[in-house]
């Protein structure tokens, strides 16, 4: 009995000693949490979600200061993986908080001045240009932020949407044959 | 004999090749109009490099190559190209792509042929010659042929070097190869000792599958007749023993490992069609502009049709005369052959098969029953994978496990949907798996490469921050130590102080749109690949040209 | 057309099919059964059916789930005749009627339907019955020629469905323990065990009567094999194991431990081999998961039939190692083509 006790104790103290030293050996700098959030965030850094980007917002959630569902780039699959990070229930859009089809930004070379306005709003550097020269969007940097449109004196830009094309056509999910119409209507209900 | 391995699984669907081979691979006419798609291949698509309006000759480029993996498109026949534009073509999706539309002159003129023989010019000089030519692999993966030619002799593996024609044809219902193999014998042997030459492989393995006597004996004729020391082997037929890496594996009992290509493991394989037209290149200057193509199925004269890139496959399928109760279309074979949204689309480089289909021969499958875990997909399975866990996870979208269940090692082969007896549509849901893990990874990348920059901008603009404040800093000083000497104007320094002067240089830069600046960098171009910056460079030339100026320099300031 | 890909031919087996053809494989067992211990066994294997059919029916109607291509399915008749083959004969109606539906709705339905079940529902039944109803649970027919009185048929079927017996039979005087369980407590008498075979109720290798039908569920099972309806993986390493272990306690002391072979052609452990463990859904699917899971299955099957409570091990045996089934599937995962070792996670 006593004996028994013994050994358990040491047990526990001689993991108690591990797990202490474990946690300031392999201590992490800076806030992990935020981290993982930050990596479910598609980073498209347009402020939609009321953060001056996705680093602030992944902070804000980290610290409990913001829902997980302000995110419209993200879809409703960002909401669920955050969700499943945070192990809270999964929470839908609120109103007017829709993801809209991806796009890129596209600027009318003959309209634009050169002003460097939109390179300055580009979270990004997506925009290349010099001042009083005709700038351009690097399509495959551009995240589709939108924060571009509003600077620019002579709205030469526009939001071209990316509609499905052989490059990014996936396959669909299989239909399941068994599923009786009556309930596939109920679930999707 | 050679000692064959053998592969994991495999099954015997019945083959219904002979229909097909009943009579010599005849020529299809020429039909009044051709659509060449510029994506017939793996990897980037070809840039259109006629213009509508323009005639052209046979075999005259009309896509060329853009990128590593890419290959060349030609027009198949002499004619105007009447129309550049989106078009439907054979690919599940349905979704148009460019293609250009010729109307043939009726003449079939050729371009300039320039054949050649290949122990006259270099390695690097016959690659580049296949790319040009388009030549891709035939058996359906069209993957360029030219990236694969690179010389086994620089692998660690180089005491091997093994060629290996494939000649299995392991689908049901497809009978092209076999019929290239009867009739084209000599050219498919001479384009494999062409290949040999460039590969510097040591031997050259030709696999036919068993089904295929009068292939066999053909191939056996003219590699005697060659006099080349290639070996014929008749492998077993079993399907899918066509597959590259279940080639290899019969016949040389090694296995590509998983993520790896045959050629690291210094083995290197080419479908049978695939080395005949590269010699057809090369030896006759004929770019690849047709290919045989199988036609069967519901048909009543089943046959074999060599038939030019860009034929409307609906004017292939009229060849075979089509029974009245068919109600569909299959381009490739049962196995893994897509079925076709319309039969307007037209004949690619992938097409060797086309079959009329009907309930009867293709009846639909029972509806689909839950997993009873039979493993009877796993014992048929040739990746020697475990389906019924990847269907599970695939279903559950649980993407994760999949790949660490090794989905992406699933050759799409469909033995697995062949055999269960539930009759669940298994590849279906890999192949469901598979591109959103694609689509997913590819996502992941961008948002790491956006999070790059933004981070990258916020360090830019500190350390800008931090420069403009030493720098008034320095001016301060500098003002205080020789006060009576600088002006105090501050100069406009567009580069370096855009803020202060922002509202004034819009005002200017809206007035005077068209005024030019020589001389200044481009900002943002710090943290960019190559390619960008080459597209950065074309769009600047772009400019260049449009405001005859001379092109300002466009190197980034390197940090 | 968007549900129609590739491949677009398919095998016509289906899993009715394989269904029909694994109870295809117990009639030459069943056919014996009747031989030697008479028609009731029909009469279970009737009530069986229409209580697995219907319940089935109202399970699927229940769970939203279509009825035509389930019940066609032929899983829920297996399961039934499989309990009606392991419980006595000559039991009450209600008891095979409680038990099947318990198969289907609890051990089945409950646990998601085809295909999603973890444990043998079978052998859920026959767990379930055992130990709610081991009264009528031991009243086993005994064979022709062996019992004082023999019932008709019809008398029989009163028995079942009103519990009556004729005038002057006690049931004792119809029924017996398993050669199993006779064995078990005569050895308890420290009796030695050849003393005991003399009994007039063992026949060449195991129980008069029952060591046949296993042969009639030996054949089937090879059936199933050569038929490539099951693998030979489960049988062999089952019977091996129980082999195996019976083997090596009766060389040690024979006085005291039977022989292998009577292990094999007592209670359950041919219709376990080739019949109740080789059920997919519930058993592993790596053929080196096989070897264990079965293997598994042998050795406790020994140790519950010579050392445990009930006079039988099979079934809890295989719910036991039902248990195991996900471990071990995840540690004999086969090497994928092109990988060395092993699947990488
Ligand atoms: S809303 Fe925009 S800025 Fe905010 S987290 Fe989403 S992508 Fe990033
Ligand atoms: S170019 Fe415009 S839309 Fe694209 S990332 Fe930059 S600011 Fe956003
Ligand atoms: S063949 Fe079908 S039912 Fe059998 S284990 Fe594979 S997926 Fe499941
Ligand atoms: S489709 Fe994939 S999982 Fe199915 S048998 Fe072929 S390789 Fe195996």
């Amino acid at each position: 009995m006593l004996s028994a006790l013994l050994v358990m104790s040491i047990i526990a103290i001689a993991l108690g000693a591990v797990l202490g030293y474990s946690a300031i050996k392999f201590r992490v700098e800076g806030n992990p949490l935020a981290d993982k959030i930050d990596a479910i965030l598609p980073q498209t850094q347009c402020g939609q979600c009321g953060y001056p980007g996705c680093r602030p917002y992944a902070d804000a959630i980290a610290n409990g200061e913001a829902d997980i569902n302000l995110c419209p780039p993200g879809g409703e699959e960002g909401i669920k993986k955050l969700a499943d990070l945070l192990g809270v229930e999964f929470k839908p859009f609120g109103s007017g908080a829709e993801p809209k089809p991806k796009a890129v930004a596209f600027i009318d070379e003959n309209t634009c001045i050169g002003c460097t306005l939109c390179l300055q709003a580009c979270p990004v550097d997506a925009i290349v240009g010099a001042a009083k020269q005709m700038h351009t969007i690097i399509a495959s940097e551009c995240t589709g932020c939108e924060l571009c449109l509003p600077p620019c004196p002579v709205d030469c830009i526009s939001m071209e949407s990316i509609g499905e094309n052989l490059e990014n056509w996936k396959w669909r999910y299989p239909v399941y044959a068994l599923q009786p119409a009556n309930t596939v209507g109920r679930e999707s209900a | 004999m050679r000692t064959l391995y053998k592969f994991h699984g495999g099954v015997h669907p019945p083959g219904n090749k002979t229909p097909s081979t009943q009579q010599p691979i005849s020529a299809a006419p020429l039909p009044a109009k051709l659509i060449v798609p510029f994506r017939q291949h793996a990897g980037e698509a070809a840039k259109p490099v006629v213009q509508v309006g323009d005639h052209v000759l046979k075999g005259q480029l009309i896509g060329e190559p853009v990128g590593f993996v890419s290959s060349a498109v030609h027009a198949p026949t002499s004619g105007t190209i009447t129309v550049i534009d989106m078009q439907p073509v054979a690919h599940p999706s349905g979704l148009p792509d460019l293609c250009a539309t010729l109307i043939p002159d009726g003449k079939d003129e050729w371009f300039l042929r320039e054949a050649s023989d290949y122990r006259t010019l270099p390695a690097e000089e016959l690659r580049h010659r296949l790319r040009m030519a388009g030549i891709v692999g035939l058996g359906g993966a069209v993957f360029p042929s030219d990236i694969k030619l690179r010389p086994l002799r620089n692998h660690p593996n180089k005491e091997i070097g093994t060629l290996i024609l494939n000649g299995a044809e392991c689908e049901p219902w497809i009978t092209c190869d076999d019929m290239l193999m009867r009739e084209r014998a000599a050219g498919i042997v001479q384009g494999a000792e062409m290949l040999r030459s460039m590969l510097e492989a040591k031997e050259v393995l030709i696999g036919i599958e068993d089904n295929k006597p009068e292939a066999i004996a053909a191939m056996h004729r003219a590699v005697a007749d060659g006099g080349l020391p290639f070996e014929v082997v008749t492998v077993p037929t079993v399907y899918p023993g066509g597959g590259a890496k279940q080639l290899i594996r019969v016949l040389t009992g090694l296995e590509v490992p998983s993520g790896k290509l045959p050629t690291d493991i210094g083995v290197q394989c080419f479908n049978v069609a695939t080395v005949y037209s590269a010699w057809r290149a090369i030896a006759h200057g004929e770019p690849l502009v047709s290919r045989v193509v199988t036609v069967t199925g519901n048909v009543r004269r089943p046959g074999n049709y060599e038939a030019l890139i860009g034929t409307p496959l609906s004017e292939l399928i009229a060849l075979g005369e089509p029974l009245p109760d068919t109600d569909s279309h299959i381009m490739g074979g049962p196995m893994m052959g897509m079925p076709l949204p319309s039969t307007s689309v037209p004949l690619v480089k992938a097409s060797n098969c086309i079959i009329a289909a009907a309930k009867k021969l293709f009846p639909a499958p029972p509806p689909a029953l839950p997993c009873i875990r039979c493993t009877r997909c796993a014992q048929v399975c040739p990746a020697e994978l475990q389906p019924m866990d990847l269907f599970w996870f695939a279903q559950s979208k649980n993407f994760g496990q999949a790949q660490a269940f090794s989905l992406f090692d699933c050759i799409e082969c469909g033995a697995c949907s062949y055999v269960c007896p539930s009759h669940i549509p298994l590849v279906q849901y890999f192949r469901f798996a598979k591109s959103e893990i694609r689509m997913r990874e590819q996502d992941k990348l961008a948002a790491d490469r956006a999070r790059e920059r933004h981070e990258y901008r916020e360090f830019r603009i500190e350390r800008e921050k931090r420069e403009k404040a030493e720098r008034l800093a320095a001016k301060e000083k500098a003002a205080q130590a020789a006060k009576p000497v600088e002006p105090p104007a501050v100069a406009i320094n567009p580069d370096a102080t855009p803020e202060t002067t922002a509202q004034m240089k819009i005002q200017a830069a809206i007035e005077h749109a068209k005024e030019q600046a020589a001389a200044i960098k481009p900002k943002n171009t710090e943290n960019l690949s190559a390619e960008q910056l080459a597209e950065i460079a074309e769009i600047e030339a772009r400019r260049a040209r449009m405001r005859e100026m001379a092109k300002s320099d466009v190197e980034p300031p390197k940090e | 057309m968007a549900a129609f890909f590739s491949p677009f031919i398919s095998k016509p087996d289906t899993v009715a099919q394989i269904m029909f053809r694994v109870m295809l494989a117990l009639l030459p067992g069943i056919a014996l059964y009747v031989w030697y211990f008479g028609p009731a066994i029909l009469v279970s294997i009737a009530l069986a059916s229409i209580t697995a059919l219907a319940t089935e029916a109202a399970m699927l109607k229940l769970r939203d789930r279509p009825v035509a291509p389930f019940l066609k399915d032929n899983s829920a008749l297996l399961t039934g005749w499989l309990l009606a083959l392991s419980i006595p004969p000559l039991a009450p109606w209600w008891l095979i009627v409680v038990g099947t539906a318990f198969c289907i709705v609890v051990a089945k339905h409950l646990y998601g339907g085809l295909g999603n079940n973890p444990f043998n529902p079978a052998m859920i039944g026959f767990a379930v019955l055992i130990v709610s109803f081991p009264v009528p649970m031991t009243h086993w027919l005994t064979p022709h020629g062996l019992g004082q009185i023999e019932l008709s048929f019809l008398e029989q079927l009163r028995y079942i469905f009103i519990g009556s017996l004729p005038p002057g039979v006690t049931l004792d005087a119809i029924t017996m323990a398993t050669p199993l369980d006779t064995l078990k407590t005569h050895l308890h008498l420290d009796e030695p065990v050849k003393q005991i075979f003399d009994m007039p109720i063992y026949g060449r290798l195991a129980g008069q009567g029952s060591e046949m039908v296993s042969w009639g569920f030996l054949a089937g099972g090879l059936y199933l094999i050569a038929a490539r309806i099951i693998s030979w993986h489960i049988p062999v390493a089952y019977l091996g194991a129980l082999f195996a272990t019976a083997g090596l306690f009766h060389l040690a002391d024979p006085a005291h431990y039977v022989t292998p072979l009577f292990h094999w052609f007592s209670g359950a452990a041919m219709l376990g081999a080739f019949f109740i463990l080789t059920d997919p859904v519930t058993g592993p699917t790596t053929n080196k998961g096989k070897l264990i899971f079965a293997a598994g299955a042998g050795l406790l099957t020994y140790l519950i039939r010579a050392f445990g409570g009930f006079p039988d091990g099979t079934a809890f045996a295989t719910l036991l190692m039902n248990i195991c089934v996900p471990l071990i599937v995840l540690y004999t995962q086969p090497k994928v083509f092109g990988k060395k070792s092993g699947g990488e996670r």
